[in-house]
């Protein structure tokens, strides 16, 4: 057969790859096997760019069940149970087809758990969007929320939270990640192996189509004006398939017949076939002639690329078939041989007895390529790091400033998404979406497990590696005001073309900021996921790596939530207010800015108030929690007054050197390390005295109360606002882009 | 006493309605595969929320012919109490157990909040315990809630008193703006001639437990054990 340059174009392999693979085979692959090899070396599934600098994360830790490697990771959340969880992308599907895109990444890591032998018991989904102004993202982002809706909530796994961000460098390419967590028991995880000679593999689900033919590959290019003509590599989720298989595979896991499982995601059967054998040490051999297919004609190359979805590869202890069938009649599901384990190591693929493939598992999984690539700061950096006051002009009144922010997009409530969502159905959700970190109890135990997920990328933009850190600390705050002891996390790494030397720069030094904080705070990372190629015409999105972090909750009757509870209880600030405004949304939203450095984060105090929280939660002297984030102290301060309606009155010294902008710097800026919280009167001069054993910088600064909200700064009042049109203002900004375009719709 | 609640393939309900049945209230719960011809037993007939069969075709549509579904009228038909939850609400509409129909949402979205739904009538099963107008705070987690009937069936129902749900505001009044979903005079929940068949779209084994935001929806179920001991409503056997 010629291979052409043409035909390793369109396949994504270079022609020193190419060499590598004549010589790990000893000769020309077959049209199967480069199509095999094409999708296994694509940067979705072998991680080739990004694997020598993942592997300087922390994995291990005295909770971790599983590590990276398998198909998703688990701590350890005692009375014998496991927390199984993990985040991955499906940004390059829900740009090209938004509904479609989201929902079938919702169902890709729904199936990595399972997989696991874990009942998967929360959602939450960090999406990262353009300007709402633009018509094209008000439809992409309604699409996308539908999709997350009408999987996720048809299959009967709440949502129950996550974080939304708008700004114009994703309008090319929004971002959709994926966070799914599962409970099982302990010592009954279920991994992704083939062993035992002999044994048989079973496929069943969804059959076979040409739908998603090259997906990974898909997921490894940049967009340009062509992209919507890869709208067939796109498939179509059906969460119905999926619900029988999520409850068949469970009943399945609970006899002792199963070897082990895979869900076929991205690469399909390929990726399946090969990394179960390849984590055995064992080697599978099918014949696709027996797999179920939807269409026909299909080639051996198509059945073995196809990303159709609701499909899993069973590996079945032989002699046990009967009972692992009837298992998945009952479901109305035809689990179907379709091969069997060998001791080879080899992935065999026949088509009716002739062998079309026939590759070492090693050559498609530990071998593939390995890239140490170039890497330069990017020369935007120094100009954006810049930012002096002077150059902003006079800053306009607090108040309209503040009107401004509680109404921009990313502060907005996100109540127009998370009420399309099911939050509640299985009953667990003590903390609703909206409310900071969404909380679930864990049935059958005291426990109950705080979830969030965060990146602020315009600080990772403006340094990386400080800016990956605060994302790990405040994935880890908000868990942590919910009462939640940060257990375990997972990241889904969202940048650029990793072969330009400045965007393999942001990831090299976001990573290294990810490690550096998950040492400091112990934090375990299990897993995760690699989104690389998130480029439009040459623009790439922000670098956005996400941080999904479990909290650990040992009493669910303490849980912590975030609003003001009762009028007269004492409102003091953690962590100290710092003249800091790089970064912010105020730079944004009141001047258009992306600019600055991000606040400075001094880890050990990070550790000290997470600790603080946790324990002024467990004791119950803490009554409402709130971590500082986007729009600073008085966006943090307004949040806890709504829902319960509660109005508050604080105080605070101002902090900057330029009077001008002392107000500004003070209720807008975004220093780290910060939460507001209450307690009652009588227990606020206890809880002083446990923050400054703590290390934990704190101060009274007012009382819940009234029905306004009101800041001074310096002794002068600052900001009056009624609370009832604020919060109205608030929980209706992003509805309102919606209704006003279906009214001129 | 027994609760049985039927498992069809893509209901995502059941865990919860058995969990509210079996461990908050105390009583004895049991699920039923729809593949299955016997209730065995129960006092109390349960079809929870979900996507019955994915919801393809038209809600409950497909689910109407599961086999368990004919044992689940002759208990009606002998008098005994059936719940329809939301999807269960709409396979009792399909099934001609109760009368009317669902449209989409008005808002086209699927819509989950908690409610205020009032309690209009209190000689159901289901409704027993309940004082007359009680507010429950419920929720509601659906897409296809906007129930309608044609008028004279409307009329009908309003005359006998079928109508024993109606969403509220939080002070308990018929208006708009606490209707989630666009239904017909608010209608929330309704029962048939006989009084022992009730279907609503909020759920209340989801607000069984102040833990999870209420604990209205427990009186639907404490009802049922009321009725089934003072054999108010029990099936002939």
């Amino acid at each position: 057969m010629n291979i052409s340059q043409e035909l390793l174009d369109r396949h994504g392999l270079t022609r020193d790859e190419y060499q590598r693979i004549l010589e790990m085979l000893g000769r020309e692959p077959t049209i199967t096997e480069l199509g095999i090899f094409s999708v296994m070396w694509s940067e979705h599934c072998s991680y080739k760019s990004s694997r020598v600098h993942l592997k300087t994360l922390p994995t291990t830790g005295r909770r971790v069940l599983q590590g990276p490697g398998e198909n998703a990771g688990a701590v350890d959340i005692g009375d014998g149970l496991a927390a199984v969880f993990k985040i991955e992308s499906h940004n390059h599907p829900s740009f090209i087809e938004p509904y479609q895109g989201a929902a079938t990444g919702v169902g890709g890591i729904i199936r990595d758990i399972f997989t696991m032998g874990a009942r998967p018991i929360a959602l939450l989904d960090s999406l990262r969007f353009g300007s709402l102004e633009n018509p094209l993202v008000r439809r992409t982002m309604a699409g996308v929320v539908a999709g997350i809706a009408g999987y996720g909530n048809s299959i009967g796994i709440p949502t129950v939270g996550g974080e939304i961000a708008f700004d114009d460098s994703y309008t090319g390419n929004p971002l959709v990640n994926v966070f799914c967590l599962g409970i099982a028991r302990a010592n009954e995880i279920i991994k992704g192996t083939a062993s035992g000679a002999g044994n048989p593999v079973y496929y069943v689900g969804a059959k076979t189509g040409r739908d998603g033919i090259h997906g990974a590959t898909m997921a490894s290019a940049e967009f340009d004006d062509k992209s919507a003509e890869k709208r067939p590599a796109v498939q179509v989720g059906d969460p119905f398939m999926e619900k029988l298989l999520l409850e068949a595979c469970l009943e399945v896991m609970k006899s002792d017949a199963l070897v082990g499982i895979q869900d076929m995601g991205a690469a399909g059967l390929t990726c399946s076939t090969c990394e179960m054998g390849s984590r055995g040490g064992a080697g599978v051999e099918i014949d696709v002639a027996l797999v179920p297919q939807r269409e026909t004609g299909m080639t051996p190359y198509e059945i073995m690329l196809s990303e159709s979805q609701e499909r899993m590869l069973l590996v079945v202890k032989k002699g046990r078939e009967a009972e692992v069938e009837r298992i998945f009649d009952k479901w109305d599901l035809h689990a179907v041989r379709i091969g069997e384990v060998t001791t080879d190591g080899c992935l065999r693929v026949k088509n009716h007895g002739e062998v079309v493939a026939d590759i070492p598992n090693g050559a498609l999984t530990d071998e593939a390529p390995l890239y140490k690539r170039p890497m330069a700061a990017p020369e935007y950096l120094e100009a954006a790091q810049s930012l002096s006051v002077e150059e902003l002009g006079r800053p306009q009144p607090a108040a309209t400033t503040f009107r401004r922010l509680i109404t921009s997009p990313t502060i907005a409530s996100k109540r127009w998404v998370y009420r399309q969502y099911d939050h509640m159905v299985r009953t667990n959700t003590l903390v609703v979406p909206g409310m900071g970190a969404g909380v679930v109890r864990v049935k059958g135990t005291r426990r109950a497990l705080a979830l969030s997920t965060d990146c602020n990328a315009r600080f990772v933009y403006l340094d990386p590696f400080l800016g990956a850190q605060h994302a790990v600390a405040e994935a880890a705050r908000n868990v942590a005001c919910a009462g939640g002891l940060p257990i375990g996390a997972t990241n889904c790494l969202n940048f650029g073309n990793p072969q330009r030397p400045e965007i393999m720069w942001q990831f090299a030094r976001a990573v290294a900021g990810i490690g550096a904080a998950c040492r400091a705070l112990d934090l375990p990372i299990t897993g995760g996921n690699v989104s690389l190629y998130n480029e439009t015409d040459g623009n790439a999105v922000p670098p956005t790596p996400v941080l999904g972090v479990v909290g650990l909750i040992e009493d669910a009757d303490a849980v912590v939530r975030r609003a003001f509870r009762r009028s007269g209880d004492v409102v003091i600030l953690l962590g100290e207010n710092r003249a800091e405004l790089g970064g912010s949304e105020y730079l944004k939203v009141a001047h258009g800015l992306i600019r600055g450095l991000p606040p400075a984060l001094d880890l050990d105090r990070e550790r000290a108030l997470q600790k603080l929280l946790v324990d002024g939660a467990a004791t119950g002297l803490i009554l409402s929690a709130h971590d500082c984030a986007e729009g600073g102290l008085a966006i943090t301060v307004a949040e806890c007054c709504f829902d319960t309606g509660c109005g508050v009155e604080v105080g605070v010294p101002g902090v900057g050197a330029d009077d001008r902008w002392r107000d500004v710097m003070t209720l807008f800026g975004e220093s780290a390390s910060r939460a507001v919280v209450s307690v009652e009167p009588q227990y606020a001069s206890e809880f002083l005295r446990r923050a400054a054993d703590a290390g934990v910088p704190a101060v009274e600064i007012g009382r819940v109360g009234g029905d306004r909200i009101r800041m001074s700064v310096d002794g002068r009042m600052a900001l009056d606002e009624p609370l009832q049109d604020v919060e109205r203002m608030w929980s209706t900004a992003i509805e309102n882009y919606f209704e006003r375009s279906r009214a001129v719709a | 006493m027994k609760f049985a609640v039927v498992v069809f393939p893509g209901s995502n309900c059941d865990h919860d309605a058995y969990y509210a049945a079996q461990h908050v209230l105390g009583q004895q719960a049991e699920l039923i595969w729809h593949k299955d011809t016997d209730l065995r037993g129960a006092d109390v007939v349960v079809l929870p929320g979900g996507f019955a069969h994915g919801d393809y075709l038209r809600t409950g549509a497909i689910a109407r012919f599961s086999p368990i579904m004919q044992q689940v009228a002759a208990f009606a038909d002998a008098g005994g109490p059936v719940l329809g939850i939301c999807n269960g609400f709409q396979i009792l509409l399909e099934a001609g157990m109760l009368p009317g129909a669902m449209l989409r949402n008005k808002s086209l979205h699927f819509h989950c909040e908690h409610v205020h739904v009032r309690v209009e009538q209190t000689d159901t099963p289901f409704t027993l315990t309940c004082a007359p107008g009680q507010l429950l705070k419920i929720p509601v987690a659906h897409g296809e809630g906007n129930y309608y009937a044609e008028p004279d069936v409307i009329a009908r129902l309003e005359a006998n008193r079928q109508v024993i749900f109606r969403y509220v505001t939080a002070h308990g009044e018929v208006a708009d703006q606490a209707n989630p979903n666009g239904s017909v005079n608010n209608i929330a929940g309704i029962c048939n001639q006989r009084r022992n068949v009730v279907g609503l779209m909020p759920h209340p084994e989801r607000a069984c437990e102040l833990a999870v935001g209420s604990a209205d929806g427990l009186v639907l179920f404490e009802s049922a054990v009321k009725a089934v001991s003072e054999r108010a409503f029990a099936a002939a056997r």
